[in-house]
């Protein structure tokens, strides 16, 4: 964590404001909370002004002060403490946010980081020359079985090898974000193991009443039962 | 009510206390940053951690845990909590070197020193040493305002100064943002301040992060004589403190007084001081060939007393300004008495306040305390924010309770409240008082409903008539009862009430304020300044004051007085509140103080005062007015004079209320003298826009 502050002004938009579907999203989010609560809005509002820019810009704060009837220096405390909130410019094309927490370095996560140091930028949160990609290191993203992970927006890439992250990376890179596949990157569903199910192999018929036993013969019972 | 034992001592305290406030009732001091009587519980600091009997087995945080939140023993024992433990001082020893491993120990050159919560509180519960190695956090400093100057690094996040400007003073301008160890305390983009109440977070601060700025590293709070005073600029009449060193004034603090002004102040009662450096009047001047050139007092007395013995008494005449006491007002118009001239007047601003009505026509009857038992308020013709900020704090705290309908008609301005705006002038109180408005039943409704009159509507022509009609919508609303008087007048000059309490005011036959501008031959201006000078034809003007403002420059005859706090005066606040303010230091040069001036004057002219001393003078104004001897109480009005004004006939005339004050931060002629006042003024014209250092 570092001191988190708004963009340098020449990357700041003069003006914000929603799309026409964002717009009536606000509006319905704003309408989940009583009359006089509608402050409770910022947080999804200001994700959804970063999902429409890419970032949080000063305009995109502004503006959702506005809308919620709140002092602008209340919503820069929200912006600035999350730190989900991009307060800067990041790659247009991809962000990736590489789990470093304790599953994922011990799964080598540090090897993903060096391959985003060397595709995209020596610093983390500073978007590649093209300015399409960049890079942060992130807390744990709750897919510590499938380590380690990163995430591209919305989706998770797991189970990584640094080779397949600069596949990955180069994809995005391309345009062709879309067309990777999202999930574990190796032979398993899910989290489940590698390469296919390795216990509960027999058939099992599940017994489903008491009806599908079949009656004993009289007198066993009171064999074992002595 | 509720029984608990702290420390073994068993006390009761009402159900809302903390466990804080119950241990401080208990005598047990508790040591605390964050936590504010006046200001919401934040809960972040955690000094204040105390042992809880039978709670979980760590401190628990005073401050935010409510008395009747503690359980008793399982056979009916007392809850009991302790502050003396082990525990607690091993909690609090550890909280403070948590608080000092990112505390930059600069005390000696920090403003602070010596009147710092956080090295007081280390010295009394801290360790002896750190053991912290690592290099301590570094914060960049911030803009705030020309008045609060940031130490960053200092700032140990107990977002006092936040609550304070969004809860007190009504605006949410500071925040903290950032996280954890790289919070912050900032303004939205590090623009100004627009609070008048800012300087007050200079205070809160309990370290040296937010310092006074025009105070920087000029004294050390030990060596400043102190000297409690009340405030005159504005009519509130707030406690102050003035600081001395020497005769110089190195700042102004605020006082506890709970029924006037809390433990607030305005930026222009703190910031004012270097006002009282700057424009003196030290030594007498008289107007020779067209220019003002320095005099003797017996020179200046030469020059008064040919003039005066060239007219006769009906075309002399006094005016009294803004800021003088009621000592120096009576010695005037004692001395106007003697010279046969029923022209004086002390309400340069042209209000229409008469003294004749009854003392409840011209005070603000409901007390400044008062505003907390109001349940609904009309404003009329005012605009607290600026006339009374003080005050204006008040509305907003009883605001902040709910359940307070409030009104507004006159100018729609930002007043840190939200209010109905009823419209802008007389048409609209009209209205009112004929019942046909609708929010004539919200005050209907309310059981002590407040009217205030402001400036706005009574210094203008008809303002008798606007008087009058608030009265007559007083009395429709309930407003005036036996237990409550609801009727108010605010007041912007300290000096006010004091002078319609003595009456000064033209006589039968007396010329008002504005006529013995055009035409008196000689006019004695008690430092009023705040008038149409282009409109002067008197012949011979007499300044009686401390500052070379516009009274001055129009003067033929300059006699230098002293400042608020270079004389020992009586105030009256806009509640009828009599208060007494003390001489801090000495006047500059060959200024005297006003009553003394005055008095010799008198002699000068051969109508000599029969008093040689202060004692001796105010032995005689409290024979003629013994409320004033009442120091800090107020002489009720009576209910009967509203009701009286209430049936005078009303004639309105259609132009909306205007507030007369165009400037807060420059209203007195010691605001216009300072250098930080102008500072202000000039950011507030530009709408607080300066670019960050």
């Amino acid at each position: 964590m570092s001191v988190r502050r708004l963009a340098e002004d020449q990357f700041q938009p003069t003006a914000f404001a929603f799309t026409a579907d964002n717009s009536a999203w606000a509006e319905a989010t704003i309408r989940k909370y009583p009359e006089g609560r509608q402050q409770s809005a910022v947080i999804p509002l200001l994700m959804r002004a970063q999902e429409q820019d890419g970032w949080v810009t000063r305009a995109a704060i502004e503006f959702v002060a506005q809308k919620l009837d709140m002092a602008f220096i209340r919503v820069l405390e929200v912006a600035t403490f999350y730190t989900q909130f991009q307060l800067k410019p990041i790659g247009t094309k991809a962000h990736i946010q590489v789990c470093g927490t304790t599953p994922c370095m011990l799964r080598g996560s540090e090897d993903l980081m060096d391959v985003c140091k060397r595709k995209i930028h020596a610093q983390p949160l500073h978007p590649n020359a093209s300015g399409t990609l960049s890079w942060e290191e992130v807390e744990c993203q709750g897919a510590c079985v499938n380590a380690p992970m990163v995430m591209i927006f919305k989706d998770a890439y797991e189970d990584l090898t640094p080779e397949r992250l600069e596949e990955i990376i180069d994809a995005f890179d391309a345009g062709k974000g879309a067309e990777v596949k999202t999930g574990p990157q190796v032979d398993r569903h899910t989290s489940a193991p590698v390469g296919g199910p390795i216990t509960l192999l027999d058939e099992i018929k599940p017994v489903r009443t008491n009806l599908d036993v079949k009656p004993d013969a009289p007198g066993e019972a009171d064999k074992t039962n002595p | 009510m509720v029984k608990l034992k702290v420390d073994g001592k068993e006390i009761e305290v009402p159900d809302h206390f903390t466990l804080l406030q119950a241990c401080e009732e208990a005598g047990a001091e508790v040591p605390r940053f964050c936590f504010h009587e006046r200001l919401s519980v934040a809960g972040n600091c955690r000094m204040c951690l105390i042992e809880v009997k039978g709670g979980p087995p760590k401190p628990a945080a005073s401050c935010a845990m409510g008395v009747r939140d503690v359980r008793g023993g399982p056979n009916g024992e007392l809850p009991e909590v302790f502050t003396n433990t082990p525990m607690v001082k091993k909690a609090r020893e550890g909280v403070m070197e948590f608080l000092l491993i990112n505390h930059p120990l600069d005390c000696p050159i920090c403003d602070q020193g010596g009147e710092c919560d956080l090295q007081d509180q280390a010295m009394a519960f801290g360790m002896d040493a750190s053991r912290y190695t690592e290099n301590k956090r570094a914060v960049e400093d911030k803009y705030i305002g020309p008045l609060v100057k940031t130490v960053m690094n200092r700032c140990i996040h107990c977002t006092r100064c936040v609550r304070f400007t969004t809860e007190v003073g009504g605006i949410s301008e500071l925040g903290l943002i950032g996280r954890g160890e790289d919070a912050e305390i900032t303004t939205y983009l590090e623009q100004a301040m627009t609070s008048e109440l800012q300087g007050n977070v200079v205070d809160l601060c309990p370290v040296g992060a937010l310092t006074s700025r025009p105070f920087a590293f000029t004294a050390r709070p030990w060596e400043l004589g102190k000297t409690e005073s009340v405030d005159v600029m504005d009519a509130v009449g707030s406690a102050i403190r003035v600081d001395t060193r020497g005769r110089e004034v190195m700042r102004i603090m605020p006082r506890v007084n709970e029924l006037v002004n809390e433990e607030w102040i305005s930026d222009k009662t703190r910031f004012i001081w270097d006002g009282l450096k700057t424009q003196r009047l030290d030594r007498p001047y008289v107007r020779r060939d067209g220019r003002l050139q320095p005099a003797t007092w017996a020179e200046a007395f030469g020059a008064i007393k040919s003039a005066v013995s060239a007219t006769t008494g009906a075309r002399i005449g006094a005016i009294a300004g803004d800021v003088a006491s009621v000592e120096e007002m009576y010695a005037l118009k004692e001395l106007l008495k003697s010279l046969g001239s029923e022209n004086i007047d002390c309400r340069q601003d042209g209000s229409k306040l008469d003294p004749s009505l009854g003392r409840s026509s011209y005070i603000f009857n409901p007390t400044i305390a008062g505003i907390e038992d109001a349940d609904a308020l009309l404003l009329i013709g005012s605009n607290p924010r600026f006339e009374a900020a003080v005050m204006n704090a008040r509305i907003r705290k009883r605001w902040r309770r709910g359940n307070f309908p409030i009104g507004v008609i006159g100018e729609a301005g930002e007043l840190r409240y939200s209010y109905d705006y009823l419209g802008a002038g007389p048409d609209t109180l009209n209205e009112l008082v004929g019942g046909s408005h609708a929010f004539v039943e919200k005050l209907r409704n309310a059981k002590k409903p407040m009217i205030v009159v402001g400036p706005g509507a009574l210094s203008r022509e008809d303002g008798a008539s606007v008087l009058a009609a608030a009265a007559s919508l007083a009395s429709a609303v309930g407003a005036v009862s036996a237990d409550w008087n609801g009727f108010g007048v605010l007041h912007t000059a300290a000096s006010r009430v004091g002078g319609l309490d003595l009456g000064f005011v033209p006589g039968a036959n007396g010329a008002n304020a504005v006529t013995m501008l055009k035409s008196m031959d000689v006019l004695f201006l008690l430092g009023a300044d705040e008038m149409e000078f282009s409109a002067r034809h008197a012949k011979t003007i007499v300044y009686i004051g401390s500052h070379g403002d516009a009274g001055a420059h129009h003067a033929d005859v300059i006699l230098p007085g002293a400042a608020y706090t270079e004389k020992s005066g009586t105030w009256v606040n806009l509640e009828g509140r009599v208060q007494m303010g003390n001489r801090a230091g000495f006047a500059p040069g060959e200024a005297r103080e006003e009553w003394a001036i005055i008095r010799a004057l008198s002699d000068v002219l051969g109508k000599k005062l029969p008093f040689d001393s202060l004692s001796a003078l105010r032995a005689k104004l409290y024979a003629a007015y013994p409320h004033f001897n009442a120091l800090d109480e107020i002489a009720a009005g009576s209910a009967d004079d509203i009701a009286t004004l209430s049936k005078k006939p009303v004639s309105m005339s259609k132009s909306g209320f205007a507030s007369p004050i165009k400037d807060f931060y420059l209203t007195n002629p010691i605001a216009r003298s300072s250098a930080v006042m102008a500072e202000c003024s000039a950011l507030a014209r530009n709408n607080f826009q300066a670019a960050a250092e």
